[in-house]
């Protein structure tokens, strides 16, 4: 039970209201001195007739604001993230201590290109480890997170198609309906029109439905593999040859790429692009860490439409192509050259683990999963669960709905127990889906912790406590938010009116 | 009058050559909260299966298939208002998308009727 306190903070837990709800019109954290002969004399009358409503708070209040919001932050720094498709593993230090040096972070991207040949040179060998990990010729390292990536392998399709003359007869995009939604909308926003394959019961595309569709006017496929189920697609080098017989690109979403890397090539599954999330797999921060990095790898058939810039390579230096003019590139993804930040921390991930170090990070993040699986599946309905999964547990409420209690009530109730939810309902394939995924970062008696929350939770369904579970969270700085009311009328701006405390702030 | 219903659980209601189409019970409950809809111009035609309205909640957002080809007479003005609510309340009544004056009655004939709808879903 919670007691209610005077200050609204719960023990060492600080409430903190908005900064415009703190802030008042006269705080300052800097005292400068009065202009002299009057404030606006030398502004023509453009002078401030108005309070800017600023927050005005000191320097102290600002800080301790921004720290304790940074500590209502749940992160991957401070346990188990069990958010699935999303790969939340541990980001190295190392990692960051590269990342810091002078050489690499204090490099403007217009300097003098013989000034940055060792980040160049890192760039490079960046693109030397995808190409060589994924089994694939080329590598766009310009994409900035995973869409964007997937962006880039459709323009680069796209762009393969007008080279064929093919352009306008080949518009369908077909997008299996366990997709991330992130599939159908970049196909739609590269000007293709989707076809969406539906599922079957046992979670996977099959080569009979792929086929049902392809046609002369099919562009690519989508596919995602290991799919969101947590599986992997047994049947996607044939789907692949068969697409590619039909005159069709093979695009892969690359999202959950940690449960094969140094397993599988996706070069050798016949993929045409590949868009590799390094903040993700490669463990560069993300989830408010820092920006996504989606370098895109590219088969023989779409190397030569990659964007620029391209890292040309002399006897004695490396140089970056910045125009397409004179190439079949399709142009350019981004201002300069990507994220060099999360370059440098993904090849330090890279080397400080060695091929055999990243084989085990796979196996691991697998063999995780699979016990997560092991310890809860006798407690909640896994849909696949039969089977063993790849790096992700897929479990659904349909065990525990009949007794009350549903997906989101579950999700609330992990937070009470110190816990980021699972990603909940999805993919949508699965009815109120609970979609687990460890990775390899946790050791034994993490997962066993985290087995046994769920588990007491399940007993706790079992025991008919759904009071318990429609009241949860009980201990999180809020309660439970009304998602319905939020979204049906969303309030996206503070609004002075609106807040009578800080009218009085004001005044 | 007879409903019948699609697999990706619109149902249809035909009156002469008009029919009201709208989400079933089951589809309504399984969104749960509706918080947007996005329904087709009154003028616009589509063929049987063809992307015809959105419908949003908290937890997804899925594609209303055209249950039968027609071309859209009326689009419900509660909804378009933005009443979002009456397609949770109810989604077989005033809770309906648009009416489609038909073209071909056999696609109609061809749907489910209530007792096999019912299965369907049983089997689900």
């Amino acid at each position: 039970m919670t007691t209610e306190t005077t200050s609204g903070n719960k023990g060492l837990q600080q409430a903190e209201p908005l900064i415009f709800e703190t802030g008042h019109a006269t705080g300052t954290g800097v005292d400068l001195p009065a202009p002299k002969g009057g404030k606006y004399e030398k502004l023509g009358g453009l002078g401030r007739k108005a309070a800017l409503e600023l927050p005005g708070l000191s320097e102290p209040e600002t800080m301790r604001h921004f720290v304790r919001l940074s500590q209502k932050n749940y992160a991957i720094d401070l346990g188990l993230f069990p958010l699935g498709s999303c790969t939340m593993k541990h980001n190295p230090r190392l990692n960051e201590r590269a990342a810091r040096f002078e050489g690499f972070a204090d490099l403007h991207p217009l300097q003098p290109i013989s000034t940055v040949q060792g980040a160049l040179e890192l760039m490079d060998e960046l693109a030397h480890w995808l190409m060589t990990l994924t089994g694939m010729p080329a590598v766009a390292l310009s994409p900035k997170a995973g869409a964007h990536g997937e962006f880039c392998g459709m323009l680069a399709i796209k762009a393969a198609l007008e080279a064929r003359g093919e352009a306008t007869t080949r518009r369908r995009v077909l997008v299996p309906s366990s997709a991330h939604g992130t599939n159908p909308a970049t196909a739609a926003a590269a000007g293709f029109t989707v076809d969406e394959i539906p599922a079957r019961d046992d979670g996977r595309v099959h080569l009979d439905d792929v086929k049902a569709k392809l046609g002369p006017d099919v562009a690519a496929i989508m596919i995602t593999n290991p799919n969101t189920c947590g599986l992997f697609e047994p049947e996607i080098k044939n789907i692949a040859d068969a697409v590619h017989e039909a005159g069709g690109y093979f695009y892969c979403d690359g999202a959950n790429y940690n449960a094969i890397v140094g397993k599988v090539r996706p070069g050798d599954l016949g993929v045409d692009a590949m868009h590799i999330n390094l903040h993700k797999t490669f463990s560069t921060p993300h989830g408010g860490g820092g920006p996504g990095a989606g370098p895109t790898v590219l088969s023989a058939a779409l190397a030569p439409f990659a964007p620029v810039p391209h890292i040309v390579k002399k006897p004695t230096s490396r140089e970056l192509r910045e125009h397409a003019e004179g190439t079949q590139a399709f142009g350019r993804m981004c201002a300069f050259h990507g994220q060099m930040g999360m370059f440098t921390r993904a090849l330090t991930y890279m080397m400080s683990h060695g091929s055999d170090g990243l084989r085990q990070v796979s196996e691991d993040a697998v063999l995780n999963a699979n016990y997560l699986l092991a310890r809860l599946k006798p407690h909640f309905n896994a849909p696949f669960g039969e089977r063993p999964c790849m790096h992700e547990v897929l479990l659904d409420d349909s065990s525990i709905k009949p007794k009350g209690v549903e997906t989101i009530d579950m999700a609330k109730a992990l937070l009470d127990e110190g816990y980021h939810p699972f990603t909940t309902y999805f993919p949508l394939v699965v009815h109120g889906a609970m979609l687990i995924e460890p990775t390899e970062t946790e050791p034994k008696r993490e997962l066993d912790r985290f087995a046994d929350v769920m588990i007491a939770l399940a007993e706790r369904v079992n025991a008919g406590e759904v009071e318990f579970f429609k009241q949860a969270p009980k201990l999180a700085p809020m309660r439970r938010l009304d998602d319905t009311r939020a979204a049906r009328s969303p309030k996206l701006r503070w609004k002075p009116e609106a807040n009578s405390a800080a009218k009085q702030a004001a005044e | 009058m007879t409903t019948r219903y699609t697999k990706d659980h619109e149902w249809v209601r035909l009156d002469g050559d008009v029919a009201t189409v709208g989400i079933s019970t089951y589809a309504a409950e399984q969104l749960g909260d509706v918080v947007y809809a996005e329904l087709p111009a009154v003028g616009a035609s589509f063929a049987q299966g063809a992307d015809m309205a959105v419908v949003e909640s908290a937890k997804t957002a899925s594609d209303v298939y055209a249950p039968i080809s027609g071309e859209v007479v009326d689009a419900n003005a509660e909804i378009k208002g933005e009443n979002w609510q009456i397609i949770n309340d109810a989604p077989q009544g005033d809770g309906w998308f648009v009416k489609l004056k038909i073209a071909n009655k056999a696609e109609f004939d061809a749907l489910m009727d209530e007792a096999a709808y019912a299965d369907y879903v049983k089997g689900l």
